[in-house]
């Protein structure tokens, strides 16, 4: 062989910067309805090309189509469009609440909405979501209520975690929504545990692990993958590929796997590419992979492409990474216009009504925005007592904590 | 009343908590059909089924993160970390995720697991199985840091920690397992046969965390110390002849000062001894709250015994570890001082 010559480091880059035209041509998008739809006890080494293509259902007329499609009636789009619509509303209101200063924090799910909104109608009560910072999803579309969440985010007097977390860090055992921790990664080996808890106790509830495209770089996303294919767990590992871990691009996360899916396959567990911003879609490969789990198949891992629209949080600034129009160029659209033109094709929405559904959503969401505040925000009105500071580390509060609560004077 | 080993001791706290309550699970490295490296879950296995006890990958970050999932979920998990020194992949998942569940989810979540490892040295095991990570635990806010120093406390403390509400963190002095050696590494140990605290009764009795054991009731100087130092610091006292009050910690968070300020202000003299490195080490923080609560009855300063600020060493481990002639010059010279 002839001489290869010095080393070069290799540093992935991202096809486009700031200044430069997007562009996608390089993201291969298989045309909805063409991905067949296994059986859920497929051999998972029979349907290792799932992992490279993506799911859809919607195609481009906004009609239904193919093996995925035909899960969901009328009734429950119309529900599902509600609840994305009053995400992507509360998000706004909480964003410009944080720009008033009204909280420190603030993470938005612009263009994601479908994602978490979808998954959590696959699931049953008393399953489990171990979710990261961008599902809020989860809770909207299980009728958990707003004012609570806001009450939350403005770490005011009636905030449930009592003025200790982050906002948006929610936490709620009755709506199948663990603790969100702010780290990344730690929950997706947690969800694992939790689920391999439920069939060491054989129960019928199953778990769901989430996590983004860059923290799947993270050691405790291998660990989960090892854990939940040895031990067989009933858990759905799911990763939002949004494309973007803050200012870095998916690739520097991927390396050389082609796909964040493809991670699974080393393991022998089942693992589809699926249209993130297809309701539809999301909904239908949820569904498979939970049915999978409770029939004691084992995890799947489901890959959602999808594209971060806003910024990663109220404290960044995507322009400075990425070209402005980059999200306009994005191939596979908004999840909440797909879906309305879906409803529109069906001849169960217009134009009108969602003008109309708009205005409503948006006067429930100031109403309990209003609701929240007359409770306090972070900075004014009523806050949790410093006293709550010292509460809960431990069931008992140890004789070194009430010494110390005595020398804070509370 | 039957007398057993530590090894044996710790054994039955886990077949007696397991027996009582079908909640409690144990697995780790080797835990399962081997029984632990040390044996300690030996028997567990066949006893009560693969569900209840079993092996896990070589992944402590993924033993303690799915102890914690378990844990939300309403089991009570008591893993096994295969030593101490391999804890540091878990450290994410202890110290910010088991400690800080309860409070930050404002008890909507919980964390009942106990996570057991061998800790110390003695043994030749070089820098990867000797260390004694206790600060790097105390340090940690929603943590209890239990140190058994014999078999009786070692059962009745376990099963306390599996049955405490919060995360449970339990070092096991290893080369106390089998008797308790008090640093004279070229005499034979004792074995836990021969040694009244090798009195295990059988059945469910527990220890209560954060109380400390007057070890030896003495006035000249008081000794704090646990685990293995226990032993060391009272082969010291006989061996200098100095009437040491020891104090066995049992639990150093949450810690017993009533204990020691009464023992120290009894004294007015106090060493503090531990196998772990000196700066940053326990012995600072007990240095320190003696010097806050007992100031005005000290005679002389609160002295340190400690490990060498240096990785744990191999060939010259009797040089390193701080056995009972480096712990009696220490209570020498706090007499004189």
């Amino acid at each position: 062989m002839a001489d290869a010559g010095m080393l070069r480091f290799h540093v992935p880059e991202p096809e486009v910067r700031p200044g430069g035209t997007p562009d996608f041509s390089n993201v291969t998008i298989a045309e909805a309805g063409s991905v067949p739809r296994p059986d859920i006890d497929v051999d998972p080494r029979t349907i290792r090309d799932m992992a490279f293509s993506i799911i859809r259902v919607l195609n481009r007329n906004g009609e239904a189509v193919g093996p995925w499609a035909g899960l969901l009636s009328s009734e429950e789009l119309l529900e599902g469009l509600r609840n994305m619509m009053t995400l992507r509303t509360f998000d706004a209101r909480m964003q410009m609440a944080q720009r008033q200063g009204k909280t420190s924090f603030y993470m938005q799910h612009l263009g994601e909405e479908a994602v978490s909104c979808a998954f959590r109608k696959a699931l049953k009560p008393g399953d489990m979501n171990f979710p990261t910072y961008r599902q809020a999803g989860l809770l909207i579309a299980d009728g958990y209520p707003m004012v609570t969440m806001m009450n939350q985010i403005y770490s005011n007097e009636t905030d449930p975690l009592k003025g200790r977390q982050l906002p948006i860090m929610y936490s709620s055992k009755e709506h199948g929504f663990f603790s969100i921790s702010g780290n990344l990664a730690t929950q997706y080996i947690q969800a694992v545990g939790w689920a391999m808890a439920s069939a060491i106790s054989n129960d019928s509830r199953i778990a769901a692990a989430w996590i983004g495209d860059g923290s799947t770089a993270e050691s405790d996303f291998h660990s989960a993958l090892v854990f939940a294919s040895t031990y067989k767990a009933p858990v759905v590992l799911n990763v939002v590929n949004n494309q973007w871990a803050i200012s870095t691009f998916q690739g520097i996360a991927r390396g050389g796997s082609g796909t964040f899916a493809a991670r699974g396959l080393g393991f022998g567990i089942p693992s589809l590419r699926v249209d993130g911003n297809d309701y539809l879609a999301v909904h239908a490969v949820a569904k498979w992979a939970a049915e999978r789990a409770r029939n004691n198949l084992g995890p799947t891992l489901v890959e959602y492409v999808t594209y971060r629209a806003g910024a990663h949080s109220s404290s960044d600034d995507p322009s400075a990474y990425r070209p402005k129009t980059e999200s306009d160029a994005w191939p596979l659209g908004d999840p909440v216009m797909r879906l309305k033109n879906h409803l529109i094709k069906l001849g169960v929405w217009s134009d009108e009504r969602h003008a109309q559904a708009e205005a409503e959503i948006l006067d429930t969401v100031i109403a309990a925005q209003k609701e929240a505040e007359s409770h306090g925000t972070l900075h004014a009105g009523g806050k949790p007592s410093t006293r709550e500071m010292f509460e809960g580390v431990f069931a008992e509060m140890p004789p070194h904590l009430r010494r110390q609560r005595q020398q804070a004077g509370v | 009343m039957p007398r057993r080993t530590m090894i044996e001791a710790i054994r039955d706290a886990m077949d007696v908590s397991m027996e009582r309550d079908s909640k409690v699970v144990v697995f780790g490295e080797d835990v399962g059909f081997f029984g632990g490296v040390f044996r300690v879950t030996h028997g567990l296995q066949a006893k009560y089924g693969k569900s209840r006890c079993f092996d896990a990958p070589i992944n402590e970050s993924g033993i303690v993160g799915s102890a914690i999932g378990m844990a939300a979920y309403g089991l009570k998990p008591c893993v096994e970390i295969q030593f101490a020194d391999y804890m540091y992949p878990a450290y994410d998942q202890l110290t910010q995720e088991a400690a800080r569940l309860r409070y930050r989810s404002n008890g909507d979540f919980t964390c009942p697991i106990v996570v057991r490892m061998p800790t110390g040295g003695g043994i030749f095991g070089g820098q990867t199985h000797s260390q004694s990570p206790e600060a790097l635990f105390t340090h940690v806010s929603g943590l209890k840091t239990v140190v058994p120093s014999n078999p009786h406390d070692a059962k009745g403390l376990l099963i306390a920690a599996i049955e405490d509400p919060d995360p449970v963190i339990f070092l096991e002095p290893k080369r106390l397992y089998n008797g308790p050696f008090d640093g004279h590494h070229d005499r034979p140990v004792t074995p836990w046969s021969k040694h009244e605290l090798g009195e295990v009764a059988d059945g469910h009795y527990t220890v209560p965390l954060g109380k400390a054991a007057i070890r030896r009731a003495g006035s000249d100087v008081t000794v704090l110390a646990y685990g293995t130092m226990v032993y060391v610091a009272q082969a010291a006292a006989e061996e200098t002849r100095i009437d040491a009050e020891i104090i066995d910690l049992r639990t150093l968070l949450p810690l017993d000062l009533d204990t020691i300020v009464a023992s120290v202000k009894k004294t007015g003299r106090c060493v503090v001894v531990h196998e772990a490195t000196l700066t940053s080490g326990f012995g600072a923080e007990l240095s320190a709250l003696v010097q806050e609560n007992c100031f005005y009855h000290l005679e002389a300063p609160v002295a340190r015994v400690a490990g060498w600020d240096t990785p744990y060493p191999h060939a010259q481990e009797w040089e390193y570890f701080p056995g009972p002639a480096r712990v009696g010059r220490a209570l020498v010279e706090t007499l004189q001082a």
